[in-house]
């Protein structure tokens, strides 16, 4: 891993509101800071929903340090990296800091979500902001003590020093006064230069490391609670389908089993997606999760399917090949003269591409623990959005949210999953019908059927070539899911997808087909796909027009031929703009890493470059690619140059991301595709849904260009070039194309169980 | 049916049905939450603990085969020594993204290096297969791996 500097595109947010800080004295002695910053917030954060921050700060008599960190941890490193830039501003030594996930509580903490890769951008400044009151206030009570202008006092390593008079007193010695203090305002606080960080930019192993070798319990799925039930649940194979009748005597017979009922489901006919409503189903509630599941093997249910259950993936796909023939139903973008533009070309190109639906698969399957009693409901969760779960169960269950409480465990991944409000209210509502507390574990096959997954999409493109080998047109017919001009969860594109902005005569049109089947956002929404066939076309252009890739995309980025549209979709509305210039820069640094026309490879091997702006994140890929004597393509490596601002927080946990994104791609192009068949998914397990395995595990090489723009998540970016990199890759050693995505696609697997 | 089950060297009573995964016994009824549910087929590795030393797939083992072998899981992995060696090197390469899948990841890796010491690249491949890592850590588990058999291997010569 290494790092690059360079200049480009430096953003900073001002802070305009006032803000305040609370401080109480912790019990049992020490500092407790409480703070609410809530108009800071939301000046720091620029997005909506921000709120407010809390209690993040306790320090003991013994200098020990316990920090919270806000947001889920889902395999992001979350838990780790935030505390770090507290713990910078602090001045504190890492290894005097204990790390404690923050109790849900909007009012204290503000916006506690995973997604989007946006826990970085928005908590970076603040969380800078806290460390430095908590130190500031450790300052004014050691000057207070020494009776000496705080000016002439300086911290290390949880220790204030007066050098004039040589003292000094250890933070855990202050704690207890300081937490007296008057707080100081948070827009005024004096930040370190990050010259200077000793915390930030330093690796730093994961907090929960040593719990997680050990084995010990830190996930949804190792929650107990004293009288704690079990539960399974079995909902119909097409979603928002209801139960006619269930033998559920006959599943209550069975042993270890407690309760086995109908729950009715609250999702309205014609209504898609999982925050829909509670899916109807049965629960079945055992002593043993075993037990409920062997009872399960009796369950009969004749489900209303409803009219769903008619769609299938060859039905999808026939459709969208009639409708590729057609005009676009409506139109994303348009600008200059397409038609013309492409009757005046010396070359016109025309290809269609795919790609599938795809399951998130997270490891720890979909699970909630749920304890009602009183009136009052208690919940234990991995999740990626705890308050979206709570409202369901409040508007569900008619439980008022001060009356639910939310606890967020360690999530065995999350990849987007873990955003939807499904485990939560079904596991609320079983337990208050059960009148004990449950822990409801889906199997994996309820897992890999019953998921928001990654939309499928049809792409159909054009592109004119001009006599200098310019890219002159551009079109594209998208064939995507959704109804009445609404683009279904993740299925939709937006107008400045690139190249847009940078084709002169370019036109994006798209057409829609209706879909029962719930879709959602798994890791880098929308750009997962359009990453895959945009830079696999333009390879395509490149290759067409005679020139070298790597040249071709350099010369397309260095010059914008048309303003970006008032109002572009894509992603976020808060997004910075594109800016073409650290693109370049980190495509070139990959292209020098990967040694790009400077080395030969054997024939039958080749390199393909892609790279791709999602998430604030710049990031660029060169793949190199064989093929096996059985026709398996075979990545050898995998280099990436990835810009995601000035300062890299944690650079073991940054790399880890990287390398797990590529890969996690690579899984993908392999081997990954879920089947819909009458209305239901066919895929069940990881046979069917194979994951990438440590056999097919190439090196990933990571290098980070920093740039001058704050810092920004790095969950996601990376990983939308590794698709069209390996493709283009795959090509430039077999003089393939693939255009249709997965490279082992399923045959015939169409009957749904 | 009553088993009495040798776990982490200590003697256990259960009463369950002789069907049950020895995966449910170790997670529902000890109290062991080491060993993870991932797919409850034998896919995933997740759920990898040991039987007199060899890595087996708790969530496909019947309580009833288990008989009085030796059980060890995770949180007894630290005795052996290659355990202990691995779990360091775990924590000294910062393997996990979730973490999830690592003490199955661990458990396979004793395995390996209590038969092939100093494992190959394709050593590595051929028993590290069957567990996956959906975060797609397999860089570090490798480097990891390596660590701990060199360190291993100095110890030994």
């Amino acid at each position: 891993m290494g790092f690059q500097n360079s200049k480009h595109g430096a953003t900073r947010s001002t802070v305009t509101r006032r803000s305040f800080l609370k401080v109480s004295a912790a019990t049992g002695g020490g500092l407790m800071l409480s703070f609410n910053l809530a108009p800071l917030a939301k000046a720091l954060a620029n997005i909506p929903g921000e709120s407010a921050i809390g209690a993040f700060i306790r320090i003991g008599m013994d200098g020990i340090v316990t920090i919270a960190a806000k947001n889920p941890e889902i395999g992001q490193g979350i838990k780790t990296s935030l505390p770090m830039i507290i713990a910078e501003e602090l001045d504190v030594d890492w290894k005097d800091v204990r790390v404690e996930t923050a109790p849900m509580d909007a009012e204290k903490f503000g916006l506690q979500s995973a997604g989007g890769s946006t826990s970085i951008p928005r908590n970076w400044d603040n969380m800078r902001r806290v460390g430095a009151a908590g130190r500031q206030m450790l300052v004014t009570a050691a000057a207070k003590t020494w009776r000496v202008p705080e000016s002439e006092l300086t911290t290390a390593s949880g220790v204030v020093m007066h050098a004039a008079s040589n003292r000094a007193l250890k933070y855990g010695e202050l704690a207890t006064k300081a937490a007296l203090l008057p707080a100081p305002d948070l827009k005024t606080v004096t930040l370190k230069d990050p010259k200077t960080f000793k915390v930030v930019g330093k690796p730093t192993k994961d907090v929960d490391g040593p719990a997680m070798v050990h084995g010990k319990p830190l996930y949804g799925i190792d929650v107990s609670v004293p009288g704690m039930l079990y539960a399974t649940y079995e909902k119909c194979p097409v979603f928002g389908g209801t139960v006619a009748r269930a033998n559920l005597d006959e599943v209550k017979a069975m042993p270890g089993v407690r309760h086995a009922f109908v729950v009715p489901g609250t999702i309205k006919p014609g209504e898609v997606g999982l925050n829909a409503g509670l899916s109807g189903g049965v629960a079945i509630v055992a002593d043993t999760w075993w037990q409920a599941n062997v009872a399960r093997r009796k369950l009969r249910v004749e489900w209303n399917e409803g009219p769903m259950a008619a769609q299938s993936s060859k039905g999808f796909a026939a459709r969208a090949a009639e409708l590729a023939k057609q005009k676009p139903e409506m139109s994303v973008r348009s600008d200059g003269d397409v038609d013309a533009a492409l009757k005046g070309a010396v070359k016109v190109l025309e290809a269609s591409y795919s790609y599938p639906f795809l399951a998130h698969a997270t490891m720890e399957p979909q699970n909630c623990t749920a304890h009602f009693s009183n009136g009052k409901m208690e919940i234990w969760v991995p999740t990626q959005n705890g308050a979206n779960g709570r409202g369901m169960i409040a508007r569900t269950m008619g439980i008022p949210e001060k009356d639910i409480t939310v606890h967020m465990t360690r999530a065995g991944g999350g990849f987007g999953r873990r955003g939807s409000p499904d485990p939560m209210i079904e596991a609320a509502w079983i337990s208050k019908e059960a009148g004990a507390p449950v822990k409801l574990v889906w199997t994996r096959e309820d897992d890999m059927r019953h998921d928001c997954y990654r939309p499928g999409g049809y792409h159909n493109f054009k592109a004119g070539i001009d006599g200098s080998g310019k890219l002159v047109a551009l079109t594209d017919h998208f064939v995507s899911f959704g109804s009445d001009g609404k683009f279904a969860g993740s299925a939709n594109m937006g107008g400045n997808i690139f190249p847009a902005e940078f084709v002169p005569n370019l036109s994006f049109g798209a057409s829609l087909m209706p879909l029962g089947t719930p879709t959602g956002p798994l890791r880098a929404p929308g750009s997962n796909g359009l990453a895959f066939v945009f830079q696999s076309f333009l390879d395509e252009i490149a290759h067409a027009a005679g020139r070298d890739p790597l040249e071709f995309h350099l010369d397309l980025l260095s010059e914008k031929r048309v303003a970006a549209p008032a109002a572009s979709t894509s992603g976020g509305p808060q997004a910075p703009a594109f800016n073409p210039a650290r693109m370049r820069t980190t495509l070139a640094l990959v292209a020098e890493k990967a040694g790009w026309g400077k080395r030969t490879v054997p024939k039958g091997t080749g390199l393909g470059l892609a790279y791709y702006y999602s998430h604030q994140g710049y990031v660029a890929h060169v793949a190199e690619v064989t093929t096996t004597s059985s026709g398996q393509m075979k990545v050898n490596k995998i280099w990436v140059a990835a810009d995601v601002g000035g300062q890299i927080v944690n650079p073991s946990g940054a790399e880890n991301q990287v390398q797990g994104a590529v890969l996690d791609g690579l899984g993908q192009i392999l081997g990954q595709e879920i089947t819909i068949a009458r209305g239901g998914t066919v895929e069940g397990n990881f046979d069917t849904f194979p994951l990438l395995r440590m056999h097919q595990a190439p090196p990933v090489e990571v290098h980070f260009q920093l740039s001058e723009s704050s810092p920004t998540g790095l969950g996601e970016p990376a990983l939308p070039p590794t698709l069209p990199a390996i493709a283009n890759a795959y090509f430039a050693a077999t003089g393939q194309r693939l255009r249709d995505v997965p490279f082992n696609k399923p045959r015939d697997r169409d009957v749904r169980v | 049916m009553a088993y009495t089950l040798n776990v982490n060297g200590a003697s256990h009573s259960v009463e369950v049905d002789e069907a049950t995964p020895l995966l449910w016994v170790l997670r529902d009824i000890l109290d062991l939450k080491g060993a993870k549910y991932g797919c409850g087929a034998g896919l995933c590795g997740a759920c990898t603990v040991h039987i007199d030393g060899a890595a087996v797939r708790s969530c496909v083992t019947p309580v009833s085969g288990v008989g009085t072998r030796a059980v060890t899981t995770i949180e007894g992995i630290s005795d052996n020594p290659l355990g202990k060696k691995l779990q360091d090197a775990w924590l000294e390469i910062d393997v996990a993204q979730c973490g999830y899948c690592q003490p199955g990841q661990i458990m396979s890796a004793t395995a390996l290096l209590s038969k092939t010491p100093k494992p190959t690249d394709a050593d590595i491949d051929a028993q590290m297969s069957g567990n996956i890592c959906r975060c797609a850590t397999y860089n570090r588990i490798r480097t990891a791996i390596k660590l701990a058999a060199g360190d291993a291997a100095k110890k030994e010569g």
